[in-house]
């Protein structure tokens, strides 16, 4: 295998077993997916409910077992039982629901319970509970209790829990889904620092394209299959082809992408407010 | 006429505690009968206080509010059938499900109000019509059903109570774009059709600034305004600094303005955007001639 690949998928199948029915009923929901994701990379991945997306990063971290095909996570087969909790370890997972990951009454213990129960040692983990609570800028609040913390805080909290851990990739499965703009702003500002001061390599599962056009490369989900996987401009740029996956684009490049359709001349790969502003006011101040 | 009134309507959390929060402050409200309303606010600004007191889950700690003319909580007795006034969809409502079939499911509510089981059937099927669930999924179990499917149940649910209020706490969160489009869609169609007043709780102010005919904004506990999408967009750079989000293409209008593009209007949707860039640009190929 790739030696820079973090995350490594290999023609992955997979599928849910319903045992209620009988006989039982198999619906596979990967249909052969190979993906790899290198060290630092900062992915998002879209595609619309069901489409497979939250299966797949579950089977990064050993959630879920590939029926068929390999998955590699920093080196690690995830088909082998022995390799579950240096898996775990590794890469840590961040989940939709604030109010379901957090286990503690106090915020400073919730932060402090994975690495409890990896077994390290007291001073160690006071100093690294410290630092991740510093670095989502949660610290003042490591005596408060979690559920008077607003959305955003708490997300925060549960970031800092994985942080402690000290993994090298962190998967987020919407976790700005049940925030309001201001908390979901302070967790794409913790997610990009992961990225940017401390080279945690990030998957990101979204359904807001804003947030997705702020990834390094962009992975198209449909149907249990990879169908685009390019960097933003060049996904956002098909505006229709993203449509017809029932995803979207920002505002800004549907924007242009209609004001093209009637003949302004404008470039395909604007995706950003600055890029619309500057591309809009070149045509506007021309005289 | 005003459908939904409110006098100085305060509403304390934990008073004679340590814990006191004041979370709506003397909001003075009025809402006429067929408006589709977007209320926005940050998280803690009171919207969901406020939207409680409408079919009376909360009872105000001073000040009163009035549903269709009437005083709630003069008469505690009158208070359920204001309640089948005023429908409240919760957000997350597909947790809420809990009978064996959709069918019966959508017709807990109107049940309730005592209806003919013929007018309940009506109303059923013109609902799972409305929110787009087929008349297949009626015998099968809620629990059946996709994320989506289980969420238009649950609003059906509301609808067929055939409330003159409808009020719905972030209908759309955690869909995907398109689920998010034809939920929203289908409850424009609802009050295209029933002509029933709307209130649409939802951060996202891309899909206020789309559907919604007026908009209530809740800041601090306070009601900052009841107005237009037009009104409340050209103030911008103060919703900003209250933490809400103003549509993208809002900003870049803006910022275009300010770079002395003379826009001359406040955009907040799409569709907009493009017509006015284009008269704009006409504009100025026209001067050129």
């Amino acid at each position: 295998m790739c030696m820079n690949s973090f995350l490594q998928a290999e023609n992955l199948k997979f599928s849910y077993i319903n045992n209620i029915e009988e006989p039982p009923v198999r619906t596979e929901v990967l249909h052969g997916v190979s993906l790899d994701v290198k060290k630092g990379e900062f992915v998002a991945l879209l595609g619309h409910n069901g489409s497979g997306k939250s299966t797949l990063a579950k089977c990064f971290n050993a959630i879920n077992i590939a029926d068929e095909g390999k998955v590699y996570a920093c080196g690690f087969d995830a088909s082998l039982e022995e390799n579950l909790f240096p898996i775990r370890q590794r890469v840590g997972m961040v989940f939709q629901n604030p109010d379901n990951q957090i286990v503690a009454t106090i915020v400073e213990e919730d932060v402090a319970f994975a690495l409890e129960n990896m077994g390290v040692e007291p001073a160690e983990i006071r100093r690294r509970v410290d630092e991740a609570l510093k670095t989502v800028g949660m610290y003042e609040y490591r005596g408060h209790a979690p559920h008077k913390l607003s959305g955003g805080q708490k997300q925060r909290v549960a970031i800092a829990g994985i942080l402690a851990m000290k993994p090298q990739v962190v998967l987020l499965d919407e976790p700005t889904a049940m925030l309001d703009p201001s908390g979901r702003a302070e967790v794409m500002k913790t997610i990009k620092m992961l990225k940017e001061e401390m080279c945690v390599t990030i998957v990101l599962i979204t359904h807001y394209m804003e947030e997705a056009a702020q990834a390094d490369r962009i992975v198209v989900i449909d149907n249990g299959s990879i169908v685009m996987d390019d960097v933003p401009k060049r996904i956002f740029s098909q505006v229709e082809k993203m449509k017809s996956i029932g995803l979207d684009v920002p505002q800004v490049t549907e924007l242009c992408y209609l004001l093209r359709q009637q003949g302004v001349d404008l470039p395909e790969d604007i995706i950003t407010e600055d890029e619309c502003v500057e591309a809009l006011s070149k045509l506007l101040l021309k005289k | 006429m005003a459908i939904i009134r409110t006098e100085n309507l305060t509403y304390v959390y934990g008073d004679g505690t340590p814990f006191r929060k004041v979370a709506v402050d003397n909001v003075n409200l009025s809402i006429d009968e067929g408006e589709f309303v977007g209320v926005i606010g940050h998280t803690g600004s009171g919207k969901s206080t406020l939207i409680q007191h409408l079919n009376g889950l909360l009872q105000p700690t001073s000040g009163s509010v009035y549903i269709d003319g009437e005083k709630l909580w003069e008469d505690k007795k009158r208070l359920r059938d204001i309640r089948f006034k005023v429908g409240l969809v919760f957000q997350y409502p597909e947790y809420q499900l809990f009978e064996e079939t959709v069918y019966k499911d959508i017709a807990f509510g109107p049940k309730n109000m005592g209806l003919s089981d013929d007018e309940i059937d009506r109303r059923i099927r013109e609902t799972a019509r409305m929110v787009g669930i087929k008349e297949e999924l009626f015998d099968k179990s809620p629990f059946e059903l996709s994320g989506g499917q289980k969420r238009r149940v649950a609003i059906a649910g509301v609808m067929a109570m055939e409330p003159k209020v409808l009020i719905l706490d972030e209908p759309a969160s955690g869909l995907d774009p398109k689920g998010r489009d034809k939920i929203l869609g289908q409850i424009r169609e609802y009050h295209k059709e029933k002509k029933n007043t709307v209130l649409l709780v939802s951060h996202s102010m891309e899909d206020v600034a789309k559907h919604a005919g007026k908009i209530l904004v809740m800041n601090n506990a306070s009601l900052y305004c009841y107005d237009t999408p037009v009104n409340v967009f050209a103030k911008a750079s103060e919703l900003s600094a209250m933490g809400l989000a103003v549509p993208q293409i809002t900003r870049v209008f803006k910022r275009l303005d300010q770079m002395g593009c003379n826009i001359g209007e406040e955009v907040y949707t799409v569709d907009f955007a493009k017509n006015l860039m284009l008269k704009l640009l006409n504009r100025n190929n026209n001067m050129e001639e």
